[in-house]
């Protein structure tokens, strides 16, 4: 996501910008470029992906899950009412889940609405075009942003957290300091606070693999050459599950990062995101 | 100090939040409906194929022990061909059925259902995966289709094997394809047992074909006729296959 503070291979010393005071050099071009091509492919693939799970509305664990099948996660409609069940918890979602309005004002029984789905209409070819040529974008990008990471050392440099920022008296105080509002200024705002460099990971080490291998596992082809993806998951559903559940979280840091770049400046962040070129917040 | 946030931060925040409406809403200025558009976002299933295969090879589908076979397969599809000369069929127990395999073949040949049943068979417990995300695992016996094809004899022409079926759709018979590297894997068969009982109209009656690498549609029931080809382009809408013609589903259907 970001290279903080650091300068560009061919850039000044320590990432400041003599011409422009307080300016720092802070996110490198193959940072900058797979952060924009990640907004359009997550939108598009999570979009795509709503019409497909509107196909079939439920989720099991295990190989196999169909409409006789015990589902852990359910929408649906019942009469005229819409619902999300989950275990045992059903929520009364009508309006926005399992039934809702559409443009022309006629009430439609389908999971998600169509604002959040691409195709806006239900056509599962179509989504499936959208969501399987995305998927190269998106993985192609995975990759190259990976082999960069380590290649440039970003990853151990920018991202993974100190033992020291690891110590729960560490953590803590900065979950107090994000609680106020308070964020890092000056010199400690060059690099990232503890809780971007857990959020980051999370994103690029744990949900972005998942919910790329999970999708690959729902591959019956993939199955054949690759059946090891099946015993990783425990089987076709529980991938598609948690491919479900891993779109749902990164849906949430997307939700939590936005919030942050409007409470930190959005300007300067997302010139910081399009041009490198960050001010550092005075003390 | 603490950011206030500003009413640009929110003007911003506020079109990054709108961007999947507007996306969402390309299809009203006709840019998710332009065929070229299709069909450069379809590019990426030869892709898929092409990587898939390369991948794969020839490696089995997994197979399941008979304890974790689903408690209840469904069907899908059409469940009861509505043509009288498939219920007249039916009505007879299929034995008036008979499976026709002609086109690109040395030697057009015709089996009854006895003769299949006496041909080799494979059994194999597998998971049925449906385009809309459900799966269902069975157990089913039938002949590989690539003995049947060897009894013909493929031309050197030969490329693709399509299923004519008896069930219709909107009045249009159901028929969908493969080609030859999926017509002669060994998992690929035409199967007339069910979990170990004859093969259930719902389910395809009296021959259904298994493809174990492919999602749901590519498995056709009700085959009647096997026809060999060149090419796809002179069979329905030149796409392969019923729903590939009808609403656009990918030919191939690995993924």
């Amino acid at each position: 996501m970001t290279d903080v503070g650091q300068p560009m291979a061919d850039s000044k010393p320590a990432g400041t910008d003599m011409a422009r005071p307080g300016l720092v050099y802070r996110h490198r071009l193959a940072t900058r470029t797979w952060h924009w091509l990640n907004v359009v492919t997550l939108f598009v693939m999570l979009m795509s992906g709503l019409t497909i799970f509107n196909a079939h509305p439920r989720l099991y664990w295990g190989a196999y899950g169909a409409d006789q099948d015990q589902a852990w996660l359910q929408i649906g409609a019942a009469g005229d009412r819409g619902y999300l069940r989950v275990g045992d918890l059903a929520i009364d979602t009508t309006g926005l889940l399992g039934r809702w309005t559409n443009e022309a004002g006629n009430p439609v029984n389908r999971a998600f609405p169509s604002w959040a789905t691409i195709p806006s209409s239900y056509n599962l070819a179509l989504a499936r075009h959208w969501h399987l040529f995305f998927a190269w974008i998106f993985a192609g990008g995975i990759l190259l942003y990976a082999l960069w990471s380590l290649a440039s050392r970003h990853l151990t440099r920018d991202l993974l957290p100190t033992r020291a920022e690891l110590r729960p008296a560490h953590i803590l105080h900065d979950i107090g300091q994000h609680a106020r509002l308070r964020f890092p200024k000056g010199e400690a705002a060059k690099r990232y606070n503890v809780l971007q460099k857990l959020a980051y990971c999370a994103v690029l080490l744990v949900l972005l693999p998942l919910v790329a291998l999970t999708g690959l596992t729902m591959s019956p082809a993939l199955n054949t050459a690759w059946p090891w993806l099946l015993d990783l998951f425990g089987g076709r559903q529980s991938a598609r599950s948690l491919h479900f559940v891993a779109a749902t979280l990164i849906v949430l840091f997307v939700l939590v990062h936005v919030a942050m770049v409007v409470l930190a400046g959005p300007l300067n962040e997302i010139r910081s995101m399009v041009t490198g070129r960050y001010r550092l917040p005075k003390e | 100090m603490v950011y206030r946030p500003t009413r640009r931060g929110f003007l911003t925040a506020g079109l990054v939040g709108i961007a999947p409406i507007v996306l969402s809403g390309c299809d009203v200025f006709g840019l998710a409906r332009s065929q070229a558009v299709i069909d450069a976002l379809g590019s990426a299933d030869d892709l898929a194929r092409h990587l898939q295969r390369l991948i794969g090879g020839d490696a089995l589908a997994p197979e399941f022990e008979e304890a974790e076979m689903s408690p209840v397969f469904r069907t899908n599809g059409n469940t009861m061909p509505s043509s009288t000369t498939y219920q007249t069929l039916a009505a007879g127990g299929f034995s008036g059925w008979s499976l026709g395999l002609d086109g690109l073949v040395e030697r057009p040949v015709r089996f009854t259902l006895a003769e299949i049943m006496a041909m080799p068979a494979r059994t194999q417990i597998t998971r049925h995966d449906c385009v809309e995300g459900w799966s269902a695992i069975g157990k089913w016996t039938g002949v590989p289709l690539g003995h049947l094809l060897g009894e013909a004899g493929l031309r050197a022409e030969a490329r693709y094997v399509v299923f004519h079926c008896a069930d219709e759709f909107d009045g249009s018979n159901y028929y969908e394809s493969i080609d030859l590297a999926d017509a002669r894997h060994p998992q690929t068969i035409l199967a007339y047992a069910m979990n170990g009982a004859p093969l259930s109209i719902g389910h395809g009656a009296p021959l259904r074909l298994r493809v174990e690498r492919q999602l749901g549609y590519k498995h056709a029931k009700y085959v009647m006729q096997i026809e060999v080809v060149a090419s796809l382009a002179g069979i329905g809408g030149g796409r392969g296959g019923y729903w590939e013609d009808a609403i656009g589903y990918d030919w191939y259907a690995g993924i």
